[in-house]
């Protein structure tokens, strides 16, 4: 029973058609990003260019997930198992790629 | 419209006694679900389950890129200018136009409209397809200037050769791994036309077109991710 109050509560904001407007604003925000990767990619900011492309790139793809995904709409489930996710591929990056290259220190 | 959308619907859930409750339209809500918005719930959160496994799919290829690049990061950069940036730039613009025509066929299916969702349907597999062509058009010309590794590859560095071989089977492995994804993706989408045509989809049952969205906009994600690490870490060196 208590199942079925959870998700009536919620019933509302999970059938939330999301605007012809919003997604517009996010098409138009994704090329513009889109181009000033390109961009910048050409200036020289030494290390800095990878970290830069990756913002831009962090940044479009939460707009993907955020408003083309509905993950803003949805239920606080989905949105726990999209962190999940994301909170994993950090795990498995941080921890091989800091063993990766704290290998040389030891010797 | 969605009492001409249930003739062709299978009766499923319905012929179990019990009336399905509120709005839900009789023969569309699943016998073990309370409410029509419970077992869209369910479908995107299996949808979304999926796809963490597909991010750790492609969390690996990353994670190899990233070893790799750090320990030959110039190597990489320079075997980076290799790609064509114009090529390269079109096919992101062309994938993000794809996943906006995505959302709004979504967003056509949810407020009811079979010939808008019709349409975006198609444009999306129009734009799908116009990726894979541009993918093949730079695919040829590694090929016709033997990058791709193997014995004929053929590098113009011979001292960063190796690094450069590393760097092109990670491209060929992570870009032909997210086109097999489109080509998924366009036979996803051909299923979601032949059930739209029928009528399948109203505004109280469009899960398929958002879960497949779902998938659609999880693919365009990797592209975002892909165009500035295989494309444009070499281009500042110019």
């Amino acid at each position: 029973m208590s199942r079925q109050s959870t998700v009536d509560s919620r019933q509302g904001e999970h059938d939330h058609v999301v605007p012809v407007k919003v997604y517009l604003a996010v098409f138009v925000t994704l090329l513009v990003m889109t181009a000033a990767t390109t961009v910048i990619s050409g200036i020289d900011l030494g290390p800095w260019n990878t970290v830069v492309a990756l913002v831009i790139a962090v940044f479009k793809a939460s707009l993907v997930v955020l408003y083309f995904m509905h993950a803003k709409y949805s239920p606080r489930l989905i949105r726990v198992v999209i962190f999940g996710g994301i909170f994993w591929l950090a795990i498995m990056l941080t921890i091989t790629f800091s063993d990766f290259v704290s290998r040389g220190w030891m010797s | 419209m969605a009492d001409a959308a249930h003739e062709h619907a299978p009766a499923r859930g319905g012929s179990g006694g019990l009336p399905p409750q509120g709005s839900a339209p009789p023969g569309r809500l699943q016998h073990h679900f309370e409410s029509m918005a419970q077992q869209k719930e369910a479908a995107s959160l299996g949808m979304w389950v999926f796809l963490v496994t597909e991010i750790l799919f492609f969390g690996g290829l990353f994670l190899a890129y990233t070893i790799y690049r750090w320990e030959f990061s110039r190597a990489f950069a320079h075997a980076s200018q290799h790609m064509d940036i114009l090529l390269g730039t079109v096919n992101t613009a062309v994938l993000i136009f794809s996943s906006l025509t995505m959302a709004m066929a979504v967003h056509s299916a949810e407020t009811g409209r079979k010939k808008l969702l019709i349409g975006f349907l198609v444009a999306t597999m129009v734009l799908g397809a116009a990726f894979l062509g541009i993918k093949a058009v730079e695919y040829t010309d590694h090929f016709h200037h033997h990058l791709f590794p193997g014995p004929g590859f053929h590098y113009p560095v011979p001292a960063d050769a190796r690094a450069a071989e590393l760097f092109f089977s990670l491209y060929f492995a992570m870009t032909g791994l997210h086109a097999l994804h489109m080509i998924v993706g366009l036979g996803i989408l051909t299923t979601l036309l032949v059930m739209a045509k029928r009528g399948a989809f109203t505004p109280e049952y469009n899960t398929p077109v958002e879960i497949s969205g779902l998938y659609w906009h999880f693919v365009d994600i990797v592209w975002i991710f892909l165009f500035p690490l295989l494309y444009l870490i070499g281009r500042h060196l110019h």
